[in-house]
């Protein structure tokens, strides 16, 4: 043990392991830089910023092409597929900054007392307004939610706590997963065809959208609840048979009221998702200038059919009714992110302690 | 365990109250009126369609252009179909990228937020897109478009119009925006399975020096490929089914092309009906629910596939 210690090499051994090695400052460095270079080719002016932010990008290749100098083969391939994939969700977020930027640009200057309390009745040119199609957009989806919501509701406590798993509910599952993928306008041919048998051919009525809605919405809500269902813990279920409850009053009881804030997220979230639905509304409630109330008679507005009319059919002189159409689109896409809003509120603030 | 048996037949059978049956058989008709509800549209459609699929050219009063169901439906499918793949082509890659970014590359605390970001593409209605492709796309493309026939001219994707020039309105730009439509779901499907990956492989793979790309390679996408490619179909379903960016952006004229920028495109079925049913009457409109019922299949089909993968997968993870 009296052996005598030689120096060990530190210092060499580390600049041999740092030699092939960028710096760890330098991606965020190469990425700072590009970002810079492009905010000042476009305040100096020569670029638009959409060429401003190809020329960035193209900057930020520094690093894979310095990693391949200096790193080699393997680390440069990482290095390019990590820029890769950043790229690909930077370019995602292109579509959806341009299309709110774009709708609350255009939309904002719209939105005044008049257009959410006028209709577009003996409305020629400027003027006028979406009230009509406010009132049918509520009026059918919230049809619409009375009929799916409860179809759904009992079809989830049927798959969780009476199918358990038979043929049936394995069935069950099987189609809702299909359902979720009926394109939303054949909802709306099957509405049309269904209530032609009632009310002859050439049928327009409100009642109509809300049942194409429905099946739309139907297989939505049934997996939200069932999602929520299954979360419920057994010992509940178990405590509650102990006591001598019948199965049913367990359920509505206490399975029900445990799940209740998923339960209302899901069923919101599911509203969100139909009631920017055009095509189906298209078909089976119409187009009509006037207010209507009636669900059970005549054509009745809704915002995204309004908005398809205004724009893609604007009559002469088209400036008025395509501004209009933007200003529903603004509207309908607030209604949207509103109710996203209160899905999320509803789940953060009622769900049950411990799974925040 | 003779004995246990014996005890359970003597025990007393549980009691069913009223109440009881009444919530049953509440629930069980409740699931299979959704059964029904799939039934009842493959029937009606039919029911509708029939005298669409029967009738003879000259019944429609030139409303399909001197044709019958046939040869009327085959150029929508060939548009659907077409317009569909293009979507997925450009936006399967741009989810896998994006689901990945999400998964394995942003910071952790991040991470569920980005997701949320991306949802909110498919918060935004559908009428909203069309709206956007048709004033602001279409526009902003036209140049490109135009570069594209230029230089790339030869190609018989990018010929352009006959007479030179370009359409901004073509249907390039309508699969644009689908892709854009069907970039969330196939992300969020992409992003699940990308998670469940084995911790383990991921760090058996790290621990033998694989770089971060590597161990992607290695241990995420062999365990993720059924599962991208059932997203994949599942995006396809949606890209199928999709009416209003189609009907606001595409000038159609029933064709059947492959020339991606000009301004003769076929058109597609949901489009096709969204533009024509509100002025529709008599045997056309008969004509148009029989496509529905074409698209409802093909979809059908699409998803059918989509799901029966997935299914597979769930017992093959089960196992994991």
């Amino acid at each position: 043990m009296t052996t005598t210690l030689q120096r060990t090499p530190e210092p060499d051994l580390q600049r041999e392991l740092q030699e092939h090695q960028l710096p760890t400052y330098l991606p965020k460095a190469i990425l700072v830089g590009a970002v810079l270079a492009g905010v000042a080719l476009t305040v100096a002016g020569p670029l638009s910023i959409a060429q401003a932010v190809i020329v960035a990008w193209l900057l930020t290749w520094a690093l894979p092409i310095a990693s391949r100098v200096v790193e080699g083969g393997r680390k440069a391939a990482d290095r390019t597929v990590t820029l890769l994939v950043a790229s690909a969700f930077g370019l995602a977020l292109i579509p959806l900054g341009s299309i709110l930027a774009l709708v609350i640009s255009r939309g904002g200057p719209q939105l005044n007392a008049e257009f959410f309390t006028y209709s577009m009745r003996n409305v020629v040119g400027e003027g006028g307004g979406i009230y009509h199609a406010l009132v049918g957009t509520l009026l059918i989806t919230a049809a619409a939610t009375v009929i799916s919501v409860p179809i759904g509701l009992f079809t989830a406590i049927y798959l969780v706590e009476y199918g358990a798993g038979n043929r049936l509910s394995r069935w069950i599952t099987f189609l809702v997963d299909v359902m979720t993928g009926i394109p939303s306008i054949v909802a709306g041919l099957f509405a049309y065809a269904l209530f032609v048998i009632f009310f002859g051919e050439g049928v327009r009525v409100g009642i109509g959208g809300a049942v194409a809605l429905a099946v739309l919405m139907v297989p939505i809500v049934v997996r939200a609840c069932e999602e929520m269902l299954k979360l419920v813990p057994n010992e509940l279920r178990e405590a509650a048979f102990a006591l001598g409850v019948p199965k049913w009053r367990t359920v509505v009881k206490v399975v029900l009221p445990t799940a209740i804030s998923g339960i209302v997220t899901g069923v919101t979230l599911a509203i969100a998702r139909v009631i920017g639905e055009t095509a189906p509304l298209l078909i089976i409630a119409g187009l009509t200038d006037s207010v209507n109330f009636n669900l059970f008679s005549e054509r009745m507005t809704t915002l995204p059919v309004f908005t398809y009319f205004s724009v893609k059919f604007p009559g002469v002189p088209p400036e008025a009714s395509i501004d209009r159409g933007w200003g529903a689109a603004l509207v309908l896409i607030i209604i949207v992110m509103l109710l996203n809003l209160v899905a999320r509120a509803v789940s953060y603030f009622f769900s049950p302690k411990g799974e925040r | 365990m003779s004995s246990t048996t014996e005890r359970e037949k003597q025990a007393p059978r549980p009691v069913r109250r009223p109440g009881d049956r009444i919530f049953e058989g509440l629930s069980t008709s409740a699931g299979i009126l959704i059964l029904l509800t799939l039934l009842g549209v493959a029937i009606f459609l039919t029911l509708e369609g029939l005298p669409g699929i029967t009738a003879s050219p000259d019944d429609l009063g030139g409303k399909t252009g001197g044709k019958n169901f046939f040869a009327y439906v085959w150029p929508l499918v060939f548009g659907t179909v077409w317009a569909a793949v293009i979507a997925l082509l450009i936006a399967v890659p741009v989810a896998i990228g994006v689901a990945l970014y999400i998964s394995h590359y942003a910071p952790r605390r991040l991470s569920s937020t980005l997701g949320y970001v991306i949802d909110l593409l498919a918060a935004v209605p559908s009428v909203v897109y069309g709206l956007w492709g048709l004033l602001f796309l279409s526009r902003e493309l036209a140049p490109f478009y135009q570069w594209l026939a230029d230089h790339l001219g030869f190609i018989p994707f990018f010929a352009g119009n006959p007479s030179g020039g370009v359409s901004a309105n073509s249907i390039l730009t309508a699969s644009l925006v689908l892709a854009v439509m069907v970039l969330p779901i196939i992300t969020a499907i992409c992003r699940e399975i990308f998670l469940q990956t084995p911790r383990l492989h991921e760090e058996a793979a790290l621990a033998l020096g694989a770089t971060r790309w590597e161990m992607v390679r290695l241990s995420v996408f062999p365990y993720a490929r059924s599962g991208i490619v059932s997203a994949s179909m599942l995006g396809l379903g949606r890209a199928l089914g999709e009416t209003m960016a189609v009907a606001m952006v595409l000038s159609a004229s029933g064709v059947v092309t492959f020339n991606l920028i000009g301004s003769t495109n076929p058109s597609t079925i949901a489009a096709n009906i969204a533009l024509q049913f509100p002025e529709a009457f008599g045997t056309f409109t008969n004509v148009l629910i029989a496509t529905g019922l074409v698209l409802f299949v093909i979809t059908f089909a699409a998803n059918f596939v989509a799901r029966a993968i997935v299914e597979r997968r769930k017992d093959f993870s089960g196992a994991n």
